[in-house]
C-alpha cells in the first residue's frame, strides 16, 4: 500500500483540542461569547479540513492512503509505537460522521444549552471529546487508538456527570467509566498478547497495517491465540459499544445533557467498538470461533435491548436501549463477516439516531425537561418541525423503504442469512419488528393523539430555536438519503459503499463462506429476505398504531395478562441488580474485610504485638515507648561501629 | 566542576540546611524564601548533570572516587546511571515544589522543619548517587531520621506512633541488610584478599547458592519494607497519614522508590541467581499488592490513607515490572517510579491544600467542591487521571510497558495485574466524585477560597511533566534503557537467564503465553561463579 505523507492529518484533532483549551479558559474567566464561537467553530474548521483531506485522498489511486507521522511515542526495544495518523477509506467514512454530525450537534447545543451558566465548560468537554474521537478514527496503531479510546471514555464520564450537583449524574458517569475500564482492561490484554505474537512472528509493532498483514501468519502459527486476542478485543468493544455484558452503563448515561446523548451515546463513541473490529477485520476473519461469538453477541443484544425498550416510559431511555439494539446489528454485521454492512449501518445510525436524540432534546426543551411519553401527546400541533423530523427518524429506524436504515439493516440481515447464520438472521428480524413497534409507540404517544400534559407545561410549549431545528432538518435529509450509497446488488448503482471500503476491509468469503454452509449469492433469496423484513416492520408499525395512536385498552390488557414478562422487561431483566449483588457488593464487603480485619487486625496486630512483646519483655525496652528516636539512632550507630570494630580486630 | 557534579548535587542540600540553621528565626518569610532559593541550587545542578549525562552509556558515569577508610575498603564513590538519573532529578525537583506548596503549612518550629527537609534531601541524594555500599548504607540510614522527625514533630494526632512504627520497620530491615552486607564484603575479601565496598566489585562476589539465597533474602526484606510490599506495608498508611504534606510528598516521591531502586542496584546484580529464583514469591507479593492495595484503598474515609494504599497498589506494579526481567518491563518500571513520584506527590500536595483550609482529610467532610473551587477541582482531575494511567498522561506509558513486559514473562500475573487498572479507576474516581461532585452538603466548605497563584505555580511543573512524559516519553526512556541492557547482560552472564524471555536475543521463543518453568531445581546448590 503506497502512502502519502501529509502534515494535514494531525491538524484535524488538534483544532478541537485547542478549542477545548480555549473554552476551558473561557469557562474560568466568564467569557461566554468566546466559547460560543470557538466551541462549534473549531469543529466546523476541523470538518472543512476533513473535507479537504478526503478530497486529496480521493485523488490517490485505490488502496493508497494518507499518513502523518508526528513523532515516535513509545520506543523501548523491541517495542516501537509511532504517534501516527492514517486516512484510508474506512477512516474517511468515520471522519465524515464524527466531524459532520459532531458539528451539527455543537450547533444544536448553542440553542439547547443557551441558559446554562456552565456553557463554556460544556463546549470544552464536547470539543475535547471530538478531538479524542478524531484521534481514535485517525490512529494508525492500536496504542494510539487507545489514546482516543480512553479519551472518549473520559469525556463521556465528564459529560454524563456534567450537572454534577446531582449525585445520580455523577454516579452514572462513574459507572460508565468503570464499565468501560473493564472493557479496556480486556482490550489491553488482547493488545499485549497481540504484540508478543507479532514479535514472535518477527514484527514487534502494533500498527494496523502490520497487524492486518501478518494476521494469516499468526493464525497459522497459533490459531488459539488469535481467537483469544479477538475475544479479548471483543470484550473491549462490548464496553465501549454497550453490548452484552457491559452495556449497563449506557441507559444510565442518559443523565447527561441530551446533545451529549446524541453525539457520544448514539452517533460516535459507542460505535468505536464496531469501528475497531472493522479496522482489524483481517485479524477477526482468521478466527471463525471469535466471529461466531461476535455475531451471536450482536444478534442477542439486538433482541435483548429492543425487548426492554418495549415497555419503557422515558423517551431517552427508549432511545438508549434502541441504541444498544442497533449497535447489536452492527456487531452482527461484523460477526458474520459483512464488515462493510456493519460500517454502513454505523453511518446511517449516526444520522437517524442523532436526529431522534436531538428531537427528544427539542421535546425536553419545550416541555421543561419532561421525558415520560405518557405525559406528552399531541405534540405535533405545537412542535411542527420537531414532530416531522422525529417521524422521519422513526420511519428510518423502523426500516421503511427507501429510508436509510432500510438499506443498511437489510444488508446486515441479508449477510447473516447468506453467510450461513439463519438463527441469527431470525433474531435480527425479530429485533427489527420490535424496533419498529417501540419507536412508533414512542412516536404515537408523544406526538399524536390527545394531550396528556400538565396544563402548566402545555401553556409554555414552544418550538425550538433555529440553531436547534436546522440540525434536525439536515439530519432528516441525511436519514432519508444516507442509505442510497449502498443499494442492493444489481439495483441502479448497487452497493457503492461496500465497493468503496473493499480495499480496507477483509472479505467475508474468507470467514463464514469457508465453512461450507453458505447460501449461493444472487437469485431471488435477497429480495425475499428484504420482503420478509419489510413486512415485519410494517406489521409492527400497524400494531403500534392500533395500540397507541388512539386511547386503547390493549396495552393495559397485555400488561395484565403477562405480568411476569412485563415486570421482567420493566425491570430490565434485573441485570443491574444481579451485578450489584454478585459483583459490587461482594467487592465492597471484601474491601472492608481486607481493611478492617486483615490490615488493621491481623497484620498490624501482629506488628504491634511483636513491638509490645519486645517492649514489655526487656525492662530497658520500656524506652521504646518513650518514642525517642535519637535512642534508636544511637543504637544503630553503636551497632555499626561494633560490627566494624569486631571485624577489624578479628582480621 | 564537571567531574564533581554529583558531589555538588549531594552536598549542596546539606550546606543549605546548615545555612538555614544558622539564620535567625525572627522572620519566617525570609527563612522560607532563603530555603526555597537554596533548594533550587541542587535542582539546577541536576539539570547540568542531565546535560553531562551520556544517554548512550548504560554503565555508571560521572563517577567520582576518593579514598575514605582504606583499611576497611570504604571509599567515597559516586556515580549515576539510568536507574538513578531520573530519581535524582525527581528528588531535586520535588524539594523546591514542596517548600513552595507548603509555604504556610508549618506553624511551629519552622526553621527546624526546613532544616530537616533539606537534610532529608541530602540523605536521599546521597543514597541515590552512592556507588559504595558503605556510603549507600550511611545515607540510607541518614534518610530515616529527618523523615522520622518530620513525622514525629510536625505530624498529625498519631504522629508519635507513626514515627516509631516507621523507624522500627525500617530499622528491622536495615539490620538484616547490614548483616548481609558485612557478610558479602567478608566473602569478597576472603576471595580477593582485599576489602572493598565498591558495588561493582561486590557484583562479582563468589557465593554458594545457599549464601546467595540468605543474603538476597536479607537485602530483599529490607527493600520490601521500603517499597513497601504486602504484608510489610502497614507502616506506610500511618506514616503517610500523619506526616505533614512535605513529608508525605518526599515519602511517596522518593523514599518508597529506594526499595525498588535497591533491588535494581544491589539485590539483583549482587545475587543474580537467588534473585531470579525468588521470582515466584516476589511476583506473587507484587500481584497481591496491586489488588490488595487497590481494594483496601476503596473504602478508606481519609484521603491521605486512600492515596497511601493506592501507593501500595502502584508500587506492586513497579515490582512486577522489575521482575519481568525484560527490557520493556524494567524500563517501564523505572519510568513508573518517576511517574508515581509525580502523580502521588501532586495528589498529596492537593490534599494538603484543602487540609490547610479545612483541617480535615475526611472525604465525607467535602462534596460539591467544583462549584466552590473550580481551579482546585480541575487540577485534582488531571492528577487523578494521571494516577489512573489515562493514555496521554505519564502513568499510562509506565503501566503499559510494565504490563506488556509482564505478559511476556508471567502472563497470568500480568492478567491479574491488569484487573488493578480497573480497580484503580474505581477507588480514585469514587474519591474524586465524593469530594468534587454532588451538592455542597457541608456549610463549612462555602468559605473555601480557590487556589492562589503560588499554589497553582507549585503544581504547574508537575502538570507539565505529566503530559510531557505521557506524550513524548522518549527523552526519559532513552536514558533508562541502556542501563537496563547492562543489568540484563549482567544477569545473563551470571547464569540467571532462564526467565529472561522477551529479549531481542530470543526471537525464537514462542508466544510467551505459557508460564515459565518452576523455581530452580535442587541441582543448583553448587557455587555460582560469575
Amino acid at each position: 500500500m503506497t502512502e502519502f505523507e501529509t502534515p494535514l492529518l494531525r491538524l484535524i484533532p488538534l483544532l478541537p483540542l485547542l478549542g477545548a483549551a480555549i473554552c476551558m479558559f473561557a469557562a474560568s474567566t466568564e467569557r461566554r461569547p468566546l466559547a460560543k464561537i470557538v466551541g462549534p467553530g473549531s469543529v466546523l474548521v476541523a470538518f472543512l479540513l476533513v473535507l479537504f483531506a478526503i478530497a486529496r485522498f480521493w485523488q490517490l489511486e485505490e488502496g493508497h492512503s494518507l499518513v502523518d507521522l508526528v513523532s515516535t511515542w513509545i520506543d523501548v526495544s523491541p517495542l516501537r509505537v509511532d504517534l501516527a495518523f492514517r486516512l484510508d477509506a474506512l477512516t474517511s467514512v468515520m471522519l465524515l460522521v464524527v466531524a459532520g454530525v459532531g458539528f451539527l450537534i455543537h450547533l444544536y447545543s448553542l440553542g439547547y444549552m443557551h441558559d446554562d451558566p456552565d456553557l463554556p465548560r460544556f463546549f470544552a468537554y464536547l470539543n475535547l471529546f471530538t478531538a479524542a474521537m478524531l484521534v481514535l478514527v485517525l490512529a494508525d496503531s492500536l496504542p494510539v487508538l487507545f489514546i482516543g479510546w480512553e479519551g472518549v471514555g473520559l469525556c463521556s464520564y465528564l459529560l454524563i456527570g456534567f450537572w454534577y450537583s446531582d449525585p445520580a449524574n455523577a454516579d452514572a458517569g462513574r459507572k460508565a467509566f468503570v464499565a468501560n475500564r473493564v472493557g479496556d482492561a480486556a482490550f489491553l490484554t488482547g493488545l499485549f498478547l497481540l504484540f508478543w505474537s507479532l514479535a514472535a512472528a518477527g514484527s514487534p509493532t502494533l500498527a494496523f497495517t502490520d497487524v492486518n498483514r501478518l494476521a494469516p501468519e499468526l493464525a497459522l502459527r497459533s490459531p488459539g491465540i488469535v481467537t483469544a486476542i479477538c475475544l479479548l478485543l471483543l470484550v473491549g468493544a462490548t464496553g465501549k459499544s454497550a453490548q452484552i455484558p457491559l452495556y449497563i452503563w449506557l441507559p444510565d448515561a442518559m443523565a447527561g445533557p441530551t446533545p451529549v446523548s446524541a453525539l457520544i451515546h448514539a452517533a460516535t463513541m459507542v460505535t468505536a467498538g464496531v469501528y475497531m473490529m472493522a479496522r482489524l477485520s483481517p485479524l477477526f476473519v482468521e478466527s471463525p470461533t471469535a466471529m461466531q461469538v461476535v455475531a451471536t453477541i450482536g444478534a442477542v443484544t439486538a433482541v435483548f435491548a429492543a425487548s426492554i425498550a418495549l415497555v419503557q416510559r422515558d423517551l431517552k431511555k427508549i432511545l438508549a436501549y434502541s441504541t444498544i439494539s442497533q449497535i447489536g446489528y452492527m456487531v452482527l454485521g461484523v460477526g458474520v463477516g459483512a464488515f462493510a454492512a456493519g460500517v454502513f449501518h454505523l453511518m446511517t445510525h449516526a444520522f437517524f439516531k442523532a436526529l431522534l436524540f436531538l428531537g427528544a432534546g427539542s421535546v425536553m426543551h419545550a416541555l421543561h425537561g419532561e421525558l415520560d411519553v405518557f405525559k406528552m401527546g399531541g405534540l405535533k400541533r405545537h412542535l411542527p418541525i420537531t414532530s416531522k423530523t422525529f417521524l422521519v427518524g422513526t420511519l428510518a429506524i423502523a426500516g421503511v423503504p427507501p429510508l436509510a436504515a432500510f438499506f443498511s439493516k437489510d444488508m446486515v440481515l441479508e449477510a447473516a442469512f447468506m453467510h450461513g447464520h439463519p438463527v441469527l438472521w431470525l433474531l435480527g428480524v425479530i429485533a427489527a419488528g420490535l424496533t419498529a413497534f417501540y419507536m412508533f409507540r414512542a412516536y404515537f404517544l408523544a406526538f399524536e393523539g390527545e394531550s396528556r400534559m400538565d396544563h402548566e407545561v402545555e401553556a409554555h410549549v414552544h418550538e425550538s430555536p433555529s440553531t436547534m431545528t436546522i440540525p434536525l432538518v439536515i439530519l432528516s435529509v441525511l436519514s432519508i438519503v444516507g442509505g442510497w450509497v449502498g443499494l442492493p446488488h444489481g439495483f441502479l448503482w448497487g452497493d457503492r459503499f461496500g465497493r468503496y471500503l473493499e480495499p480496507v476491509l477483509a472479505q467475508a468469503a474468507h470467514g463464514a463462506h469457508a465453512e461450507g454452509h453458505a447460501v449461493e449469492a444472487g437469485g431471488a433469496t435477497p429480495l425475499l429476505l428484504m420482503l420478509v423484513t419489510t413486512a415485519v416492520a410494517f406489521g409492527a408499525i400497524f400494531a403500534a398504531w392500533k395500540m397507541y395512536a388512539r386511547p386503547s385498552t390493549v396495552p393495559d390488557e397485555m400488561q395484565a395478562r403477562f405480568p411476569r414478562i412485563y415486570d421482567l422487561l420493566w425491570g430490565k431483566y434485573w441485570v443491574d441488580e444481579i451485578y450489584d449483588t454478585f459483583i459490587l457488593q461482594p467487592y465492597a464487603a471484601a474491601s472492608r474485610f481486607f481493611w478492617k480485619v486483615i490490615d488493621a487486625s491481623v497484620i498490624d496486630g501482629t506488628v504491634n504485638g511483636v513491638a509490645s512483646f519486645f517492649g514489655g519483655a526487656a525492662s530497658a525496652g520500656r524506652r521504646l515507648q518513650t518514642g525517642n528516636v535519637q535512642h534508636y539512632a544511637f543504637a544503630m550507630l553503636l551497632g555499626a561501629v561494633f560490627t566494624a570494630g569486631v571485624y577489624w580486630l578479628w582480621r | 566542576m564537571e567531574h564533581s557534579i554529583l558531589s555538588a548535587i549531594v552536598w549542596t542540600p546539606l550546606l543549605a540546611a546548615l545555612v538555614v540553621l544558622a539564620m535567625p528565626t525572627r522572620s519566617e518569610n525570609v527563612l522560607r524564601s532563603v530555603s526555597f532559593a537554596l533548594s533550587l541550587v541542587p535542582f539546577l545542578l541536576s539539570l547540568r548533570m542531565l546535560q553531562l549525562f551520556d544517554p548512550t552509556v548504560g554503565t555508571l558515569q560521572l563517577n567520582e572516587h576518593a579514598s575514605w577508610m582504606p583499611s576497611l575498603g570504604v571509599s567515597y564513590s559516586l556515580g549515576v546511571d539510568g536507574f538513578s538519573l531520573w530519581l535524582i532529578v525527581l528528588t531535586t525537583f520535588l524539594t523546591p515544589i514542596i517548600l513552595l506548596a507548603g509555604w504556610h503549612d508549618i506553624e511551629k518550629r519552622l526553621k527546624e522543619f526546613l532544616f530537616f527537609m533539606l537534610l532529608l534531601e541530602w540523605g536521599m541524594l546521597g543514597a541515590l548517587a552512592s556507588t559504595d555500599l558503605f556510603l549507600f548504607f550511611m545515607f540510607w540510614e541518614l534518610m530515616l531520621f529527618p523523615m522520622a522527625f518530620v513525622i514525629g514533630i510536625w505530624g498529625g494526632p498519631r504522629r508519635r506512633y507513626a514515627a516509631i512504627k516507621f523507624v522500627l520497620y525500617t530499622m528491622a530491615g536495615s539490620a538484616l541488610m547490614m548483616v548481609a552486607m558485612v557478610y558479602v564484603v567478608l566473602r569478597q575479601a576472603a576471595a580477593t584478599g582485599r576489602m572493598s565496598f565498591d558495588i561493582l566489585s561486590l557484583y562479582g562476589t563468589p557465593l554458594t547458592y545457599t549464601e546467595q539465597l540468605a543474603c538476597f533474602a536479607a537485602f530483599a526484606v529490607a527493600f520490601m519494607i521500603k517499597v513497601p510490599m504486602v504484608p510489610l506495608h502497614t507502616w506506610l498508611p500511618d506514616a503517610h497519614t500523619e506526616a505533614p504534606t512535605g513529608g508525605s510528598v518526599d515519602l511517596a516521591g522518593v523514599l518508597l522508590k529506594m526499595g525498588a531502586y535497591g533491588f535494581l542496584r544491589f539485590a539483583l546484580p549482587m545475587f543474580p541467581v537467588a534473585a531470579q529464583d525468588a521470582f515466584p514469591y516476589i511476583i506473587l507479593l507484587a500481584v497481591i499488592g496491586i489488588i490488595y492495595g487497590a481494594m483496601v484503598a476503596f473504602p478508606q474515609p481519609d484521603m491521605k490513607r486512600l492515596v497511601a494504599y493506592s501507593s501500595v497498589s502502584h508500587l506492586g506494579f513497579i515490582m512486577l515490572g522489575l521482575y519481568t526481567f525484560n527490557t520493556i518491563g524494567i524500563t517501564g518500571s523505572v519510568l513508573q517510579m518517576v511517574n508515581h513520584g509525580l502523580s502521588t506527590g501532586a495528589l498529596f500536595i492537593l490534599v494538603g491544600y484543602i487540609y490547610h483550609r479545612r483541617h480535615t482529610r475526611q472525604i465525607a467532610e467535602y462534596g460539591g467542591l467544583w462549584s466552590l473551587i473550580p481551579v482546585f477541582s480541575a487540577l485534582f482531575l488531571v492528577v487523578t487521571l494521571s494516577s489512573i494511567s489515562l493514555p496521554g498522561t505519564n502513568g499510562f506509558v509506565g503501566e503499559f510497558l510494565i504490563l506488556l513486559g509482564a505478559f511476556r514473562a508471567h502472563p497470568w500475573a500480568g492478567s491479574i495485574a491488569t484487573i488493578g487498572v480497573v480497580l484503580g479507576a474505581g477507588y480514585m474516581l469514587t474519591m474524586y466524585q465524593r469530594v468534587v461532585f454532588g451538592p455542597v452538603t457541608n456549610e463549612a466548605n462555602r468559605s473555601l477560597h480557590d487556589l492562589d497563584l503560588r499554589e497553582v505555580g507549585a503544581l504547574l511543573p508537575i502538570l507539565v511533566l505529566i503530559f510531557w512524559i505521557g506524550l513524548y516519553p522518549k527523552p526519559f526512556l532513552r536514558r533508562i534503557e541502556p542501563t537496563v541492557h547492562v543489568l540484563l547482560d549482567r544477569l545473563h552472564r551470571a547464569g540467571a537467564s532462564r526467565y529472561m524471555a522477551g529479549e531481542d536475543s530470543h526471537p525464537s521463543q514462542s508466544l510467551g503465553i505459557e508460564a515459565p518453568v518452576g523455581p530452580r531445581a535442587a541441582d543448583a546448590a553448587g557455587t555460582v561463579h560469575p
